[in-house]
């Protein structure tokens, strides 16, 4: 039963590529859409939530004729059903992550090629920044809604009363940190129970210390990890470690489980993502008390390069509604959307559309400025969305246990070179 | 007696007749027919599926490629499936544990106090919530810096210890959470076995000079095999499948360090990074084969018990 659906989801997909300039023909007739556009969304936080349910009430409004049903399923939990419902029952339109955790669907040929939509000027030029993290094989194979930055978010007033600045270079990142240890403080905070915590302290320290290019290797199994530039890498973040620059018992806590520590003044900054600030306004921190850097350099001659996550929008190849389909996918990224979605009462992350406007927020702000002019190396996805999911699993526990036995890394780094030799 | 109402039973001749007939050896199958039918569905079938994966490369998705036993020789050289079958063992063994503990409760309050049964259903409770709440209670319990157990070391001087966040701890940690309501449902079986212990038995030894250890073991022990024999099974197989607490209170961490095969398994083919169905259909195989081995030797120990009267 499973091979039929697959020839019957193949059929679909040559008959559709080939009826498509028909079809958009008509579409620009004035024909509306019609039937039912089915969306599964991963959206299952309350912001999140809302942005969703509000996106699929106006699209349906724009188009009378066509009925939006939106299922939301919880975020985690997601992961491993999108695995199920792309091939057995897939919806008109699905949630993913851009780069090479579309890698499996792309292969299994359960995403739909929507390479024609990126022809559009209207969103080739506006959405060029994100244009790689969305292509495979030289196509592309989704959209992205938002994505975010990461840097330092830290204690303003910690740092004003030790006379401390926000640091431009490594060696005052180290000396900032050497006085919140003499005052009793660690310097960041981090949960490294779900591993992937790690991996952003990793992706930073590997992308100052020998850039972007090096890590799109790395990430793509071009590059050995025993490597002496990964050891360098892990040098100079040994570096931090000995000091006892990150908070004790890291290993037993989840990220939110850490952010006490923040917000009690225990330690004074927390390298994390900008979904960060949220929970830690809610628990007590204003704009006075909390700011943010972007992490410094460590090699002055290595262009700087940011993790921007993107999330993404897709059409699965076995959908039904192909054509209203598309034109979600268009109306999510237009720009009066991208800056509704995306307003610090929406999402609170950085639109796409580089024709849409940043919501008023201090960090979004900020956020918007780093990436769209602080990061000339490049912008990578994370180290679990640049890797292999396999890869990544195997790596992040290994940064787990570095963070806690940096005297096992020889052991680590051959386990590592191990699993590379296979996965790739 | 009804066949005569019966009008035209003669007119198909093998149908009805035949099903008459066979009628005695027909009922009980057609009674067995739907449980059968499930139990070869979701029980046989996905254990020979699994099987068939465990020798092949397949990613969930797309085609399946044939590698013989491939993911069994990757197995035998996968510092992390040794890692995960030696805590299985400590599993095994360590939980064990409960069916002493569980006597010896029962023993405590098989007795006639004003109040007995609210003693035994506040004994019994954890066996009553969900094993995720345990798994939390004892996370919080074990938390390293506002933790009940490390606020107790620090009052009597000793220094904090992190339970889930030490690799040569954590596994303990975990097991001992685990304890705690199999503990309580051994107990519950052993006091529903004391009930049925001979008073008569009980008093003839106390006449020949039995008292409290070799009553214990000569008198009162022997009575309770049954028992002892189902606790042992329930413990077993609660040490073989425990997941759900690894879950919540470590995720397999610190680093792998407290992962069983169940989890591993889980890991490698459904969890967020896993791909490998083959890989983790393998580590299931070998997860059955280990079951088998009690299983087989409980069906054994049964069926000998009832042909033994």
């Amino acid at each position: 039963m499973q091979m039929t659906k697959r020839t019957a989801a193949a059929v679909v997909a040559i008959s559709s590529a080939v009826a498509m300039p028909a079809a958009a023909q008509e579409n620009g007739n004035g024909s509306d859409l019609s039937g039912t556009l089915t969306i599964f969304s991963d959206m299952s936080n309350p912001a999140p939530r809302a942005v969703m349910e509000d996106m699929a009430a106006r699209f349906d409004e724009m188009h009378p004729n066509l009925d939006v049903e939106v299922t939301i399923i919880d975020r985690e939990a997601y992961k491993t059903q999108i695995r199920n419902f792309l091939s057995a029952d897939p919806p008109d339109v699905a949630n993913w992550y851009a780069a090479n955790r579309m890698r499996p669907y792309v292969d299994a040929g359960l995403f739909e090629d929507v390479s024609d939509l990126w022809d559009e000027p209207e969103i080739q030029e506006n959405l060029a920044s994100t244009e790689g993290a969305l292509t495979l094989d030289g196509k592309q194979w989704g959209v992205p809604y938002t994505y975010y930055q990461w840097g330092v978010y830290y204690r303003e007033d910690i740092y004003e009363e030790l006379g401390l600045e926000e640091p431009q270079d490594w060696e005052t990142l180290k000396s900032n940190c050497q006085a919140l240890i003499d005052s009793g403080r660690k310097c960041f905070a981090i949960g490294t129970k779900f591993l992937w915590t790690a991996a952003g302290w990793f992706d930073y320290i590997n992308l100052r210390t020998h850039g972007y290019d090096f890590h799109m290797q790395l990430t793509a199994g071009e590059i050995p990890w025993t490597d002496d530039r990964v050891r360098e890498t892990f040098a100079n973040w040994r570096e931090l470690i000995n000091m006892g620059a990150y908070i004790d018992n890291h290993q037993s806590y989840s990220w939110q489980e850490a952010l006490p520590f923040m917000v009690n003044g225990d330690a004074a900054a927390y390298l994390m993502g900008n979904f960060a600030v949220a929970p830690m306004r809610e628990a007590g921190l204003t704009d006075d008390q909390l700011d943010f850097y972007q992490f410094p350099a460590i090699n002055p001659d290595v262009e700087m390069a940011e993790e921007a996550p993107t999330d993404t929008f897709h059409i699965p190849s076995g959908a039904d509604n192909k054509e209203a389909a598309r034109e979600f996918l268009r109306f999510v990224v237009s720009a009066e959307n991208q800056t509704r979605i995306n307003a610090a009462d929406g999402l609170g992350q950085l639109p796409v559309n580089s024709a849409a406007s940043v919501g008023d927020d201090e960090m979004l702000q900020e956020g918007f400025e780093l990436l769209s002019s602080g990061a000339p190396g490049g912008l990578a996805q994370f180290f679990d969305r640049d890797a292999p999911a396999e890869m990544a699993s195997v790596a992040m526990e290994g940064f787990q246990e570095f963070m806690v036995f940096p005297d096992n890394l020889d052991d680590i780094l051959q386990r590592l070179e191990q699993a590379r030799q296979r996965i790739y | 007696m009804t066949t005569a109402t019966l009008p035209d039973t003669h007119a198909d001749e093998g149908g009805p007749g035949w099903v008459r007939r066979n009628r005695m050896r027909l009922a009980p199958l057609m009674f067995l027919a739907p449980g059968v039918l499930f139990f070869l569905v979701y029980v046989i079938f996905p254990v020979l599926e699994s099987f068939q994966i465990s020798f092949y490369r397949w990613d969930g998705l797309g085609a399946r490629e044939f590698i013989g036993l491939e993911n069994y020789r990757e197995l035998s050289t996968d510092p992390a499936f040794e890692v995960s079958l030696v805590n299985n063992l400590k599993w095994l063994l360590l939980y064990l544990l409960a069916i002493p503990g569980g006597l010896f409760i029962a023993l405590f309050l098989n007795q006639t106090v004003t109040g007995i049964r609210i003693y035994k259903s506040l004994f019994f409770f954890p066996f009553v919530i969900s094993q995720v709440v345990v798994g939390l209670v004892f996370t919080w319990f074990y938390d390293p810096t506002f933790g009940l157990l490390n606020v107790t070391l620090e009052a009597i001087g000793l220094g904090p210890v992190n339970v889930l966040g030490d690799p040569r701890l954590a596994t303990y940690g975990i097991i001992a959470a685990g304890l705690w309501p199999q503990i309580a449902y051994c107990m519950i079986l052993y006091l529903t076995g004391l009930n049925a212990v001979d008073p008569e038995q009980v008093e003839a030894a106390r006449l020949d000079g039995a008292k409290r250890w070799r009553m214990l073991w000569f008198v009162i022990l022997p009575q309770l095999r049954p028992a002892t024999f189902i606790a042992f099974v329930v413990t077993i197989i609660g040490a073989l499948r425990s997941f759900d607490l690894i879950s919540i209170m470590t995720n397999g961490g610190p680093f792998g360090s407290t992962r069983v095969l169940s989890f591993y398994m889980f890991e490698k083919a459904l969890s967020e990074y896993g791909f490998r169905m083959g890989y983790g259909a393998a580590i299931a195989v070998v997860l059955f084969m280990i079951m088998l081995l009690f299983i087989g030797y409980f069906l054994w120990s049964m069926w000998r018990q009832e042909r033994m009267p």
